[in-house]
């Protein structure tokens, strides 16, 4: 009976070890999965209160954010990176609530999410509108010059065969099936048919794989980022959108009033100022096709900017 | 946290009743993934489980191969399909037959295994051939245990083919999928009941099977077994 | 794949660390659930096998819940156990554990030949010295094979918990897959399958300490 018990209490007590240490290790904070050298995300010093930086599912957001949570650190802020959560249907409501503080966003895809019976176009009228639609504890910073677009692509030889250059010919170009994130359809369905007249044969969600279901041919057309490199990989062509139905895209950091103070404010105005679309889409290229990794680049790209 | 009331939404939505989003459209992909995916895995694991149960050669090498099976992780192997062989029907069924081929290999294996020796050894007696052994005497006998494998292996997929949404593609894992990416919480929870529902009348549909559709030898077994 | 190559060695000899961490964090989001499973199992799977009447209607439940499909269930919990939350992906993770460990349980408490349990009272053992020596040992090696089968399944699961937000490993399929990246995927799976068999194998040396006798019975790997 004693050399059994002793077996037990062995074969417990280093089960019991091996799960604890699982269970410790996993409950120390939130870990970035972007943070190639430490597990925590959180950074020492600066106030007292700690910024929760969040962003969507999908790389650029997470490179943007990365950008933004480092940029805080190195202003000696305290960060603690949600990353990769999910769209902004998602994201909004946690952000109203304050469980996350800060969002890289995209001024008219955000206007459109809060009116979408907007008509501003430009970043002026489009930040303006925003500010007003916006609820009182919410608000958005200075704009960066760096768009990123919606957009509607097609393959190379369906342009050449439809002859299509603007989204304006579409209307003509016969039933068509577009591709799209999940949420393509319920945000632009409406004003697709509003502003061009445009309605689809049938929405696909390819989500992530759009620019390939462009290429081969899964769907007539499809929703591709516009500094996604996919689309001079694959040579896609984006259509022209002269009616500005994707409005102004510019990246611009929306915020919880009361999870930013003047350091964060300063910090992400700064970076604000230093971000194009030309840079934005050479980072891009380095995440997307490099394979490198976005905490990576973002912090290559302060360091170029002087803000890392 | 309204459920009849996000139920109510989903089910009387009219985009739900027809159009490439209605409800029977997605439970009619969802079913062409999953029956797809059942006869590929029938056809892989039932032979190679006849030989080996038969023979009890490889029978470890069974365990550890379904080991390792049970342990990949669908949503890697339907992204991992997809990069490799594009979207399409391939992308989903690779992972679901990864995922149902072991549990009935290992079934169908333990079936032959379990036949009684004797039994065996009274039919070789009588002059039958291995192959008049192994179809005539062991598969019958283990027809319940393969069955009860093949069931198992039905519910997990249907379960599992809600994954292929991810990559774009249809069936009930499309409410759910769509349902998160716009906060939709009516069509996550329809989605999900459909699932449930549809798990649940594969399992009714094979306890009909075990009871009613078995040669009448093992029926009596059976019962005999359950009173006992 | 546009010449992307299958595998980067390079990127993996760099992100050694990143990728332990990584498995670290899904270790703990699937295995969890499992030892918290284990722990609700014992005391409810006694309490149904001392009354069958309790245990059909919840091993009824039980059949529905691990039909749900585990993306279902998270998005669902999202409003009570919030977003990105480990909550959020535990909970499912733990039913679907115990829905795995209440029938293995139940069959391990039943396992004990009631004869051999009458010897026990005629020795003078009470209700609860019963349980403790003879019972419960009796139960251990279906427990284990119970314990096995859960574990490997939570494990495969955690990782559809990268779609809320929480998946450990899984967020390397969701990354590889945006950024056609082929290395990353197949990290994620053969770190998934790595950890799945060291915990099948801890299992087996568990069972062969503590349940010796069930090695020598059966023979044959259960």
């Amino acid at each position: 009976m004693t050399s059994r018990a002793l077996r037990t209490a062995t074969a417990l007590s280093a089960a019991a070890l091996l799960l604890g240490a699982a269970a410790c290790s996993s409950s120390g904070g939130s870990s970035d999965p972007l943070g190639a050298k430490s597990p925590t995300a959180s950074s020492s010093g600066g106030s007292g209160k700690t910024v929760v930086v969040g962003s969507a599912n999908f790389p650029e957001n997470v490179l943007l954010a990365s950008i933004y949570s480092q940029a805080l650190k190195a202003k000696g802020v305290k960060v603690e990176e949600k990353f990769n959560i999910g769209s902004r249907e998602v994201l909004y409501g946690q952000l109203e609530s304050g469980a996350l503080g800060v969002l890289p966003e995209y001024n008219g895809a955000l206007l459109s999410y809060l009116d979408p019976k907007t008509t501003a176009t430009g970043t002026q009228a489009v930040d303006a509108a925003l500010l007003q639609k916006l609820p009182a504890s919410l608000t958005v910073l200075d704009p960066s010059a760096a768009e990123d677009k919606d957009s509607l692509t097609v393959s190379q030889a369906t342009a050449d065969a439809k002859h299509l250059k603007s989204i304006a010919d579409l209307a003509a170009a016969g039933q068509l099936t577009v591709g799209g994130p999940p949420e393509f359809k319920s945000r632009k369905e409406q004003q697709f048919k509003d502003v061009y007249g445009l309605t689809f044969k049938e929405w696909k969600p390819t989500g992530d794989t759009t620019a390939n279901a462009i290429k081969d041919g899964t769907v007539d057309v499809g929703n591709v980022f516009t500094t996604d490199p996919k689309i001079v990989q694959l040579k896609l062509v984006t259509l022209a959108d002269p009616k500005n139905l994707f409005s102004s895209q510019n990246v611009i950091p929306l915020v919880n009033k009361s999870a930013v103070d003047a350091t964060t404010t300063a910090t992400l105005n700064a970076v604000s100022g230093k971000l194009d679309t030309a840079g934005l889409t050479a980072l891009m290229k380095r995440v997307a096709v490099d394979k490198d990794d976005p905490s990576a680049v973002a912090k290559d790209w302060l360091k170029a900017n002087g803000l890392g | 946290m309204n459920w009849l009331g996000w139920l109510n939404t989903f089910f009387t939505d009219p985009a739900r009743h027809s159009g490439p989003d209605a409800i029977t459209h997605r439970i009619a992909e969802h079913l062409a993934f999953c029956g797809e995916a059942l006869l590929w895995s029938v056809l892989l694991a039932v032979p190679l489980g006849l030989l080996i149960g038969y023979t009890g050669r490889g029978a470890v090498a069974v365990t550890a191969l379904t080991g390792v099976a049970r342990a990949l992780p669908t949503l890697g192997l339907v992204t991992l399909t997809v990069l490799l062989a594009g979207v399409g029907g391939t992308a989903v069924l690779v992972p679901l037959v990864a995922l149902a081929a072991p549990p009935l290999l290992v079934a169908t294996v333990e079936g032959i295994r379990g036949t009684d020796p004797e039994v065996r050894d009274a039919a070789r007696g009588i002059g039958l051939t291995h192959r008049q052994v192994l179809f005539g005497v062991c598969l019958p006998a283990a027809l319940p245990t393969l069955v009860a494998g093949l069931r198992t292996a039905t519910v997990q997929v249907i379960a599992t083919a809600t994954v292929a949404a991810y990559v774009g593609l249809g069936g009930l894992g499309r409410y759910v999928m769509d349902g998160l990416a716009t906060k939709d919480f009516p069509a996550t929870a329809g989605g999900a009941l459909l699932v449930v529902l549809l798990a649940v009348a594969a399992q009714l549909l094979f306890a009909a099977l075990l009871r009613y559709g078995l040669p009448p030898g093992l029926r009596a077994q059976r019962r005999a077994a359950r009173r006992g | 794949m546009d010449g992307e190559p299958l595998v980067r060695w390079k990127w993996l000899g760099d992100h050694l660390g990143y990728l332990w961490s990584l498995t670290l964090d899904h270790a703990g989001l699937a295995l969890l659930p499992v030892l918290i499973a284990l722990l609700v199992a014992l005391p409810l799977g006694l309490l149904c096998a001392r009354l069958p009447r309790l245990y059909q209607p919840l091993a009824a439940v039980f059949n529905v819940v691990y039909a749900l499909p585990s993306l279902a269930v998270f998005v669902v919990l999202i409003p009570y156990t919030g977003l990105a939350t480990k909550a959020t992906v535990m909970v499912p993770l733990t039913c679907y554990a115990l829905a795995v460990l209440l029938p293995t349980t139940v069959e391990g408490l039943r396992s004990v030949p009631e004869s051999v349990r009458q010897a026990a009272t005629a020795m003078g053992y009470g209700p609860w010295r019963r349980l403790a020596a003879v019972e419960l040992p009796a139960a251990v090696p279906y427990l284990i094979s119970g314990l096995r089968v859960a574990a490997v399944s939570s494990i495969s699961l955690a990782a559809v918990g990268a779609l809320v937000g929480q998946g450990g490993l899984g967020y390397l399929f969701i990354d590889g897959f945006q950024r056609t990246f082929t290395t990353v995927i197949l990290a994620g799976i053969v770190l998934v399958a790595l950890l799945a068999l060291a915990t099948d194998l801890l299992l087996v040396l568990a069972r062969r300490l503590l349940a010796p006798w069930a090695v020598r019975e059966k023979g044959a790997a259960r």
